[in-house]
């Protein structure tokens, strides 16, 4: 090594070196070994790779570690939500690429666990999966991922993929008799509609204990011997838990109102110069607000307001808050446009508000498709004939 | 749920009280609070707050429960209206 250049020679660290008589009567090398991460130039490198990484594999941030087990490393997860997940959480309530949102099914663990440890079942949606975690600091667990393709737990029960079946497929895949002595599986309750627990004992030799609803009431129910009280078994549906459904209720509308945009317009120029390009504009805007009421009545005021809003039929709630933003819609033009029109604005933002706010019966934990299906069919003809009557009376008026 | 009612004799749910055995699986799944265990059988204590979410069916080991569970999206409905109960987007996770 004597006769390489030491990296501390005074050529790297920049200053002139022509001078020296040393550099030029030794031979150079033809490539330095550096034993260290010492530089000779530029910013020190990163830091070597983890021995856990693997060529084609990613090692996640949530990941703070790795478990030795009979079967293999198994993931430690952090259970204190980072900016990462925070920002994830954010782009996936506005409804993009949610069904991208997910995480490998498999088998992690939180604290250190070991084979006498619980072991909680959750969908492999990245919500589901932080909701849970986040909930799991200082106890010692198994978290087995099954994969619901991306969705959360109690949507995926209801497709049948949080189901019997792909519970126990996951627990062969991943070995998991031989991670743990038991035989025991906590599971979210709202996976019931899914997983049968008494089939899944008899196929699979494992019993299946009902979690909490709620994933903050976990330590509860481990800490009383995996029992829960009727609070922890009842589905809630509060102000806040209404209105972050908001946004992915709003992210179905851009693509219809593609479609609806020129029709609006052409359908306002129509008039008794056959067609005007400056009333298509000019009634095009107040026909578009209407619209815009009916989403705002529909998609936003009618979940945010829903307890309060009298009526058990969503298209009925829908048509109410409708008519306060109709009212609003007339209001703004009263004194540019006549009766006539005021009136189809106010219809055409009942019709739009009601039959949002009838497709928000799909995000809620409560109504029963009987119901849903029983409203649907009072209501559809209803708010078609409305909108045309609108509609027809609007193109009407600019004859008038 | 209190607060949070929907419409009333809608419902596809049963109860077949002679087939129960009183394990109160569906007092446990229930979202809703709609059984409640008396003695040694089942009883349906709220029939209206039932949402057909299919829990209860799912969990009986004596099949006394039957309801038709399904989705209560109106979108879906619609689909399932015009292309037959297989055409629903749901299926195909779209949708939600």
């Amino acid at each position: 090594m004597g006769d390489l250049i030491h990296p501390k020679n005074p050529c790297c660290s920049g200053s002139d070196c022509s001078n020296s008589p040393e550099v030029h009567s030794r031979p150079q090398p033809l490539f330095v070994d550096i034993p260290s991460d010492e530089v000779c130039c530029g910013s020190a490198p990163g830091p070597q790779s983890s021995p856990y990484e693997k060529p084609g594999y990613q090692l996640l941030h949530f990941v703070e570690g790795f478990i030795d087990t009979s079967v293999g490393p198994v993931p430690k997860v952090k259970t204190q939500l980072e900016r990462t997940d925070f920002l994830g959480t954010i782009i996936a309530r506005l409804g993009i690429g949610r069904n991208q949102h997910k995480i490998a099914p498999g088998l992690y663990g939180v604290g250190n666990p070991g084979q006498d440890s619980p072991v909680l079942v959750t969908a492999n949606y990245k919500l589901s999966f932080d909701a849970l975690r986040r909930e799991l600091a200082t106890l010692d667990a198994w978290v087995l991922v099954i994969d619901t393709r991306g969705i959360n737990v109690w949507c995926a029960a209801g497709k049948a993929l949080f189901s019997t079946g792909e519970v126990m497929r996951c627990v062969d895949l991943c070995m998991l008799k031989k991670v743990v002595r038991h035989k025991q599986l906590i599971l979210p309750q709202l996976g019931a509609s899914g997983v049968s627990a008494h089939r899944l004992k008899k196929e699979s030799g494992f019993t299946a204990l009902w979690g909490p609803v709620r994933a903050n009431d976990i330590q509860h129910f481990i800490a009383k011997k995996s029992n829960a009280d009727q609070s922890m078994r009842q589905v809630t549906f509060s102000l806040g838990e209404r209105i972050v459904l908001i946004p992915v209720e709003l992210s179905h509308l851009p693509k219809p109102t593609m479609w609806l945009l020129p029709a609006i317009f052409l359908l306002s120029g129509v008039g008794t110069n056959f067609f005007s390009f400056s009333d298509a504009f000019h009634r095009g805007i107040m026909l578009l607000t209407a619209y815009a009421a009916g989403i705002l009545g529909g998609a936003v005021a009618a979940p945010a307001l829903l307890p309060w809003i009298p009526a058990r039929a969503f298209a009925l709630k829908g048509m109410l808050t409708g008519i306060a933003a109709g009212l609003a819609v007339a209001a703004i033009y009263y004194d540019r446009i006549i009766w006539a029109e005021a009136l189809a604005l106010l219809l055409v933002t009942m019709a739009v508000s009601s039959y949002l706010a009838m497709n928000f019966t799909g995000a809620t934990p409560f109504t029963s498709p009987s119901g849903v299906e029983k409203e649907m069919r009072m209501a559809i003809p209803l708010q078609v004939a409305v909108t045309l009557i609108a509609l027809v009376g609007w193109v009407a008026a600019a004859f008038q | 749920m209190e607060k949070f009612r929907y419409l009333p004799d809608v419902t596809t749910l049963q109860l077949d009280t002679e087939a129960c055995v009183g394990c109160g699986m569906c007092e446990s799944v229930c979202p809703h609070t709609v059984f409640q265990l008396k003695g040694k059988k089942a009883e349906i204590e709220d029939l209206n707050g039932c949402m057909e979410c299919g829990a209860c069916a799912q969990n009986c080991p004596t099949n006394a429960i039957r309801v038709t569970p399904g989705v209560g999206c109106a979108s879906y409905i619609i689909q399932t209206w015009i292309k037959g109960k297989q055409g629903g987007a749901c299926s195909e996770v779209k949708c939600c």
